[in-house]
């Protein structure tokens, strides 16, 4: 026992094995669709959560397919450029603002984070839900705006032509504009949670990597969203009243908005790398069944890329007219990021050194992100050297980047996160073969689409065109025919996903071998995730220890009840 | 290397383009090196140290300060390397010398207007010498929106704003045709707002401009001008000459075709039509099309240019 005492209470604790086959769980103690809708369960919420970002994800990606196969050739394949433009909109916003900013935080987050805290709920359980209807309502009005007169500005929404072009420029906005309220709310409920719901003996020591990420989400999506929404109304305001902000011709600054835009989408990106980050922290914790090397160093890695990424946000504007000494100082501080992130990066290899490795999906996917991610990162730096950064602006470099840190680095992370907790999420095994087989196809699709878009983008094929000049014509196909690739791994993963629920084997509490709390319930967990209050006796990644210490602790101090089923193991007195 | 260097990056034409490379080789370099490392221990470690019964151990190992340290202060030396490299080269990049050759640059949704100091004007081409500093004074053009000037080969770019002048410069090195694009999205005739930056050798560009400089617009044939028009007020980012569909209608076959209006109205395209569809645009839209062309031909051509640009698209048969 390695954590100080938060408040020196001595508890009596006593020790029993997890149920496995509990008569009732989350999924089937109620039933009928009301009793999804007005759930204030936070694991129903996390799979509402699941499932909307899952029909995103497939909208977003039959979109970025039609894209891609519209730029096979240089000239018109399918729709003409106002369409093109239209689609690679729909594409971006979609997945950015309905996929990936709730994929983790929203779906993972808050199926995990209270049950990984020991705790029956978030801090506020009604505010959960209400966050689901404010993200499904602000999803209505995006969906709305499509029926109306899809959107053309890009997802960025630039003035002045998004105060200028006749598309459904206010409805989008809108949507985005609600949305941001329940990442804020969600944001507000996790950090009251992680203070406030922490089981007795869950130290800030003995906080899984998970939580400090979601953590550090958490407080950049409270600080920077309120931003996001102030932009879009001043941009609503202008289009609807007139008032000069942004549009020059009525005396406003474009580079302004480009600020105000960024000072929420720079941090935005690291609301959605740093979830990731915590799930690749237990899956390599927990596949290489080893101490998580420089637990702290990973842990204030994270607090300190959600400080440094707030500073940052003018290095999306090099070459936009803003001056010479802002650009300086945003690069200078921008190369700071890769510090942090570097030491992350290294402390998961250290942890995998001396380890007992089982390449199961998840860690396959944990191994792809580090390598994927390893190249977002460097290019990362590339785009950060000022004079560098003047080539590559707003051409396919920046598009490769961005995609090997989202869909490399989050999107991996998310799909090894989704293989690890699905036996806990659904209580069903999913297909290991076939696990594997998809992991590998989507690894060669991505480098097919996304390495030839670092090589065209360098050579000077800008982004959001429509067609383009010869000489990238090879790249492009290669791209295109990668992109393929890469939706039959995602097809195949749907599959036998979907297979599982139905025929998959049933899975037992703690099939990995895993040291956290969410593994010392039953899979799918119990409707109250414990039916008493536990007790943390053990670190979270205490591999050291044999697994038989890990059972269920629980103290009478704390819940009162006498009634426990099952076989008492030990009992003990523990300073808490 | 050289092949590998041409994989990358467009030839280097400019004076700057020499060193913007060498860093970005640099750069590259060193990461793939890092990658190399990471992929290798990833491999190595997976193997060596793969499950072998479910009963492993492990040794606890929280962490190792002397590690930790080297894995910080390393990366720190190669960021600081990088950047002061970067802000050296963006310095000079952001540094016309003071003998520069000025030019004025326009840009408008969807093409360019460049104007000499010698009062020549091109459209989406610009003539420059070689071996000569030239200082790119540009805007946007009123009420238009966010342009960016990129000439790859230069490494030069440049976003262009309505309210608000911005800089550039270069110093070609060779005489050649470099292509330029648009780099800041600005609807749908994005894709199509390129254009070539011409360098000429002193004697040429000298010739040129006495050329360019001789010639009479006024004497020239209505259909004449109207070819220039067509380039010069930027129609060719919306209507092709080929039969292709962009924003607009193409030009090609157009006169004497029946057009279907949005408000369910038929016309033929006749001179009047003509006339009336590039002064009010607005008034009849074609279906299929966007209603997004610019309210503004009324003010900015001349009657001969409008005319011109008429008899051009009754050419195009």
């Amino acid at each position: 026992m390695s954590a100080a005492a938060t408040n020196g209470n001595t508890l009596k604790v006593r020790y029993f094995d997890i149920d496995e086959n509990p008569p009732k769980n989350y999924l089937n103690a109620e039933s009928g669709l009301k009793s999804w809708l007005f759930t204030v369960d936070h694991k129903r919420i996390g799979l509402m959560y699941l499932a909307s970002i899952a029909l995103f994800f497939f909208v977003g990606g039959v979109l970025a397919l039609v894209l891609r196969t519209e730029l096979f050739t240089p000239a018109e394949n399918l729709m003409n450029a106002e369409t093109y433009n239209r689609i690679f909109t729909l594409h971006g916003a979609i997945m950015v603002f309905l996929f990936i900013i709730p994929s983790i935080p929203a779906a993972l987050g808050n199926f995990l984070l209270p049950i990984m805290l020991g705790a029956k709920d978030v801090a506020f359980p009604r505010l959960n839900l209400a966050s689901f209807w404010i993200y499904s309502i602000g999803a209505l009005f995006t969906l709305a705006s499509l029926a109306v007169n899809p959107i053309d500005t890009g997802w960025t929404f630039y003035t002045p032509y998004s105060v200028q072009t006749g598309s459904a420029v206010i409805l989008m906005t809108f949507g985005v504009f609600i949305m941001g309220f329940s990442s804020i709310l969600t944001g507000m409920n996790f950090i009251v949670t992680v203070h406030k719901m922490r089981a007795p003996g869950m130290t800030w020591g003995r906080l899984p990597l998970f939580i400090w990420a979601m953590y550090a989400t958490s407080v950049i999506q409270v600080l920077a969203t309120p931003v996001l929404a102030i932009t879009l109304a001043l941009l609503i305001m202008e289009r609807t009243l007139g008032i000069g902000i942004f549009d020059p011709a009525l005396g406003g600054d474009p580079v302004l908005y480009q600020h105000f835009f960024w000072f929420y989408s720079h941090p935005a990106v690291y609301i959605m790398i740093v979830p990731a980050f915590g799930v690749i922290s237990e899956l390599i914790g927990t596949f290489s069944r080893k101490t998580v090397f420089g637990y702290w160093a990973i842990a204030m890695s994270s607090l300190a890329i959600a400080f440094i990424g707030s500073l940052v946000w003018g290095h999306h504007m090099f070459v936009s007219g803003q001056s010479e000494l802002s650009t300086v100082v945003f690069s200078f501080l921008t190369f700071f990021v890769g510090i942090p992130t570097g030491i992350k990066i290294f402390n998961w290899l250290a942890t995998m050194h001396k380890g007992s490795i089982d390449m199961k999906t998840p860690m396959l996917y944990a191994c792809i992100f580090l390598f994927l991610f390893t190249i977002g990162g460097v290019t990362g730096i590339m785009l950060g050297a000022i004079s560098v950064n003047v080539q590559l602006h707003d051409t396919y470099y920046v598009v490769a980047h961005f995609h090997y840190v989202m869909m490399g680095g989050t999107v991996m992370a998310f799909l090894g996160g989704l293989h690890f907790w699905w036996p806990k999420m659904t209580g069903k095994m999913y297909s290991e073969f076939w696990g594997r087989i998809s992991a590998v196809i989507i690894f060669i699709g991505f480098n097919l689409t996304f390495l030839p878009q670092f090589i065209m983008g360098s050579q000077g094929m800008p982004r959001r065109y429509y067609s383009y000049i010869e000489q990238f014509q090879t790249m492009h196909q290669l791209s295109t025919i990668g992109s393929y690739v890469l939706g039959i791994g995602f097809v195949i993963i749907a599959v036998y996903l979907a297979h599982s629920l139905w025929k998959g084997e049933k899975a037992t509490s703690n099939p990995w071998g895993a040291r956290t709390l969410d593994w010392m319930t039953s899979s799918p967990p119990l409707q109250h995730n414990f039916n008493y209050q536990p007790v943390v006796t053990n670190g979270a990644y205490d591999y050291h220890k044999p697994i038989s210490d890990f059972t269920l602790g629980i103290s009478d101090d704390v819940y009162h009840g006498n009634d426990h089923e099952g076989d008492i193991r030990k009992q003990s007195a523990e300073t808490v | 290397m050289e092949y590998l260097t041409n994989f990358f990056l467009p030839s280097a034409e400019s004076t700057y383009a020499a060193n913007v490379d060498a860093l970005f080789h640099f750069i590259n370099i060193v990461s793939l090196i890092l990658l190399v490392g990471i992929t290798i221990a990833i491999v190595y470690f997976s193997i060596k140290y793969r499950r072998k019964s479910q009963e492993d151990t492990t040794p606890l190992i929280t962490h190792n300060t002397t590690l930790e340290v080297t894995w910080t202060v390393i990366p720190l030396i190669l960021i600081l390397i990088v950047f002061g490299w970067g802000f050296n080269d963006y310095v000079e990049m952001r540094t016309p010398p003071a003998n520069s050759y000025e030019v004025y640059v326009e840009s408008f949704s969807f093409g360019w207007n460049f104007e000499h100091p010698n009062g020549i004007r091109e459209a989406n081409q610009l003539t420059v010498p070689v071996a000569q500093p030239v200082r790119l004074i540009m805007r946007s053009r009123d009420g238009d929106v966010l342009h960016s000037f990129f000439v790859p080969q230069f490494r030069l770019k440049q976003d262009l704003m309505p309210n608000r002048y911005t800089y550039a410069w270069f110093e070609a090195i060779r005489p050649g045709e470099f292509v330029y694009f648009c780099t800041e999205y600005c609807g749908g005739g994005h894709s199509m707002m390129n254009g070539i930056v011409r360098v000429k050798t002193q004697e040429d560009f000298d010739s040129w401009t006495e050329e360019e400089l001789g010639r009479d617009l006024d004497a020239l044939p209505l259909a004449e001008l109207g070819r220039l028009v067509y380039t010069s007020a930027g129609c060719q980012g919306c209507h092709s000459l080929d039969g292709a569909s962009r924003v607009g209608p193409t030009f090609a076959g157009l006169y004497m075709r029946e057009r279907q209006f949005t408000d369910g109205s038929t016309r033929i395209a006749d001179e009047a039509y003509l006339i009336e569809s590039i002064v009010e645009p607005q008034v009849l839209v074609n279906v299929g099309y966007p209603n997004n062309m610019p309210n503004i031909y009324a003010q900015t051509l001349s009657e001969r240019e409008i005319l011109g640009l008429v008899e051009f698209i009754k050419e195009l048969q």
